[in-house]
């Protein structure tokens, strides 16, 4: 399966343009890393490439079909901050299992304790919080990840469980996974293929 | 000579639990720091584990619903609320994490020339700007108006800019640009050079450890580990809590290799030393009785077995 | 040593400490209390508080009459309850009906495009630049008075600051991570709209009416006072205070003083549930 932004071109009202007429693959299977600066459009290339914003130019196909506009979403992104991507008035269990019941398998995968899902929110740490949402979407429909800066906010053991644990899923399932990062040192690690922002941009 | 000293802080939050129970929950016990002039000390731990909670006790400015206890001194002197709202902004000046600190009804470089001391506020603010790279209509902008890199650097100037004895930054190089980061722990280090003291927070290790000259090392609320920064390389055999060397092992550029189970909540009561479960050189002693911060080699250490 | 331990609540010596949520729920409980039993007292002193009594005409404040009687005879206590009643079920309704206006037009600025918003914002600002009571009086003349009058008037004047919090929280969320995911979860509109949007508003509304209905049942004595509103036969606060005008200067202050104090300290307990609620529900203030 191919996940691919054509001629992709994006800016904000009539401010500067972000990004034009660039093109991004990641095929099934491949950990794909974009590397580059904070602040420069990563993000929203990102959340373009999943579905969350609409590209003024170009478009995004997944084996040549548009990106589904309603409905379980197979493109599926992790943000930097857990926090706000949890409803606060919600218990976790019902955060877990919004788009699909993860299995137990899973949950000890990510050294996701079951006490936590009984808690609120703001009764847990980034950490935990952002397992959480990686298993949320990680369901059965899922054939891509976009991971936007996970682990930025999270110190390095954390960081290293995390992603041990998710490159593991993604081998098992094939999934294709871009790995959006500043950190130079984590997508050498991890990453099968680097894109340079700056040779990406011009 | 030490001119900030930390003893047996405790911090601990009375937080509602469900609808109407509360709970004191214990999120800094029982730390020891001390930090000489000139030295900049970096902090470094899991995000979430407290480590700011340490920055505003010392500064004074703990929220409502916060308790604490323990000793702080200053050039010798224990502090008291009063003393600490004296010395606040003048001789310890803070460089908080939120961007939101900011005066959003002020221009930034009024807000930065407030805190110059001494005879020439435009000029220092100026010279400041140029230093950090800022071009030179910043100074006039707002707060909405910059990124945040840009706030960052606003912020980093409000503190150096007055003479300020005590520099306690909270994360203040999150979301920068790596040029943009060497560049303004650079400016600390300079800082330093002339007789200031820095206390650095923060949970970028590498960054850290290029210009710091200690690093303390935050675990479960308390710290763990002292060490100088020339410890911390190779494989980490000279580091002396385990703690630490699975932090430095964990790195990317290192083993990537996670130790097993989580950080303890804050919650969970518990005698011993709270790192005994994942710790690979746990004994019976270590669930028992909780490691006292001892002196070994050129550092300080929390554990029973550490050499 | 420095130590810093938090300020507690001892203003009474109290055996049992209680934290602020508990105190709270306290307060709540007395008003709730408070309030219903104004609600049974009226029912069972309606029939009292009509009944004349030539005899017993302009007697002041006794073990007999609490709140003495008035020109007909008639028990102030028992007609100052039942008038409370009337006055807390208008006060009710138009406070209600104020917080639908606000949640319609609340959701649809910020849910139904840019125009809508638009058109919306600009009342908002109208109904703002009016002095409330002014344009709540007309309402009530124009629409004939009565009880129609007042609850039209009420809920035609205080819908506006509702409404912009309103549209505020809903725009405000509408660009929340959480609800953007939900929505490439796989969640409908409506779905989203009834398990994330809605239940944050709930809080808002709640204190919303809760503050907004003394203000209501203030109004409604206004109005009446002025003959606006409530007919004779239904003696609500307002009307007994209107009537009870007159007498004043012939020195028969219970007619008005302990109507009105009356009126102020369920208004009052109404407040309180209100703050205290609010205080509970603001997430920076939530701790304390």
């Amino acid at each position: 399966m191919l996940l691919e932004g054509k001629d992709l071109s994006f800016r904000y009202h009539h401010g500067p343009w972000l990004f034009r007429e660039i093109d991004v693959a990641i095929r099934s299977g491949e950990v794909v890393g974009l590397l580059g600066q904070n602040g420069c459009g990563k993000t929203t290339l990102g959340r373009i490439l999943a579905g969350y914003d609409n590209p003024i130019k170009g478009k995004v196909l997944m084996n040549g079909l548009p990106l589904p506009r309603h409905g379980y979403c197979p493109v599926q992104m992790i943000f930097q901050h857990p926090e706000r991507a949890v409803n606060p008035r919600w218990r976790l269990s019902k955060t877990i299992t919004e788009g699909w019941v993860p299995d137990n398998d899973l949950l000890e995968k990510f050294n996701v304790r079951k006490e936590w899902l009984d808690r609120w929110p703001n009764e847990l740490s980034g950490g935990e919080l952002q397992r959480i949402c990686i298993v949320r979407a990680l369901g059965p429909q899922t054939r891509f990840l976009i991971a936007d800066e996970i682990t930025a906010m999270l110190d390095a053991i954390t960081q290293a469980r995390i992603f041990h644990s998710l490159l593991q899923i993604v081998r098992e399932r094939n999934l294709g996974m871009l790995v959006i990062s500043h950190d130079r040192h984590l997508i050498k690690r991890i990453c099968d293929r680097i894109i340079f922002w700056e040779n990406l941009v011009h | 000579m030490a001119i900030l000293e930390v003893e047996n802080l405790s911090v601990s939050f009375l937080r509602y639990t469900g609808m109407f129970k509360q709970q004191t929950i214990r999120v800094i016990e029982d730390l020891h720091l001390s930090i000489n002039k000139g030295e900049m000390m970096a902090v470094v731990g899991a995000s979430g584990s407290g480590k700011s909670l340490l920055a505003h006790a010392i500064l004074g400015i703990l929220p409502e619903n916060a308790q604490m206890s323990g000793m702080i001194r200053y050039c010798g002197e224990t502090l008291d609320p009063v003393k600490q709202a004296a010395l606040r902004g003048r001789e310890i000046a803070f460089v908080p994490q939120s961007v939101n600190s900011l005066d959003p009804l002020m221009r930034v470089g009024a807000q930065v020339r407030m805190t110059a001391k001494g005879k020439d506020p435009i000029a220092k603010q100026r010279e400041v700007f140029q230093r950090y790279r800022l071009p030179e209509n910043v100074e006039r902008m707002y707060p909405f108006q910059l990124s945040g890199g840009m706030a960052r650097k606003v912020l980093l100037a409000t503190a150096t800019v007055s003479d300020a004895q005590v520099i306690v930054a909270d994360e203040p190089t999150s979301g920068m640009h790596a040029d943009d980061v060497k560049e303004a722990l650079q400016q600390l280090k300079k800082l330093t050079n002339q007789g200031c003291a820095v206390l650095l927070i923060t949970h970028d290790v590498e960054a850290a450890l290029e210009t710091a000259h200690r690093v303390a090392v935050f675990f479960a609320g308390t710290i763990v580990e002292i060490a100088p920064s020339a410890d911390f390389s190779g494989d980490g055999e000279r580091l002396r809590h385990p703690y630490s060397r699975a932090l430095w092992s964990a790195l990317p550029q290192n083993k990537f290799m996670p130790i097993s189970g989580v950080q303890p909540h804050p919650n969970e009561v518990r005698e011993g030393c709270l790192f005994a479960e994942h710790c690979p050189l746990t004994t019976i002693d270590c669930k028992n009785k909780r490691p006292e911060m001892r002196e070994l080699r050129e550092g300080m250490v929390r554990c029973h077995h550490a050499t | 040593m420095m130590e810093r331990k938090i300020k507690r609540f001892t203003k009474w010596k109290f055996p049992i400490y209680l934290n602020r949520r508990q105190r709270a729920l306290l307060s709540v409980f007395f008003a709730v209390c408070l309030l219903v039993a104004v609600g049974i007292g009226g029912t069972l002193l309606e029939s009292r508080a009509i009944s004349t009594s030539l005899t017993e005409r302009n007697v002041p404040p006794s073990f007999e009459h609490p709140f003495g009687t008035d020109w007909l005879g008639r028990d102030m206590f028992a007609r100052t309850i039942s008038g409370l009643v009337l006055s807390i079920q208008v006060g009710l309704i138009g406070a209600a009906s104020s917080v639908l206006i606000a949640l319609s037009l609340g959701l649809a600025a910020a849910t139904w495009g840019r125009t809508a918003d638009r058109i919306i914002s600009w009342l908002i600002d109208l109904f703002l630049s009016l002095p409330h009571l002014v344009t709540m009086i007309l309402i009530a003349f124009v629409s004939g008075g009565g009880m129609k009058g007042v609850v039209l008037g009420v809920a035609l004047t205080h819908w506006t600051s509702l409404a912009r919090v309103i549209r505020a929280e809903v725009l405000q969320l509408k660009s929340a991570e959480f609800v953007q995911v939900s929505r490439r979860l796989g969640k409908s509109r409506w779905w989203v709209a009834s398990r994330h949007i809605f239940p944050h508003l709930i809080p808002q509304l709640l204190v919303g009416l809760l503050l907004l209905f003394p203000h209501a049942i203030l109004h409604e004595a206004s109005i009446t006072f002025l003959g606006l509103g409530l007919s004779p036969h239904q003696p609500a606060i307002g009307i007994i205070l209107s009537e009870s005008m007159r007498y004043l200067s012939t020195g028969m202050w219970w007619l008005t003083v302990l109507p009105g104090l009356a009126l102020l300290t369920v208004v009052r307990a109404f407040d309180r549930i209100g703050d205290h609620l609010h205080l509970m529900l603001d997430p920076h203030r939530s701790q304390e």
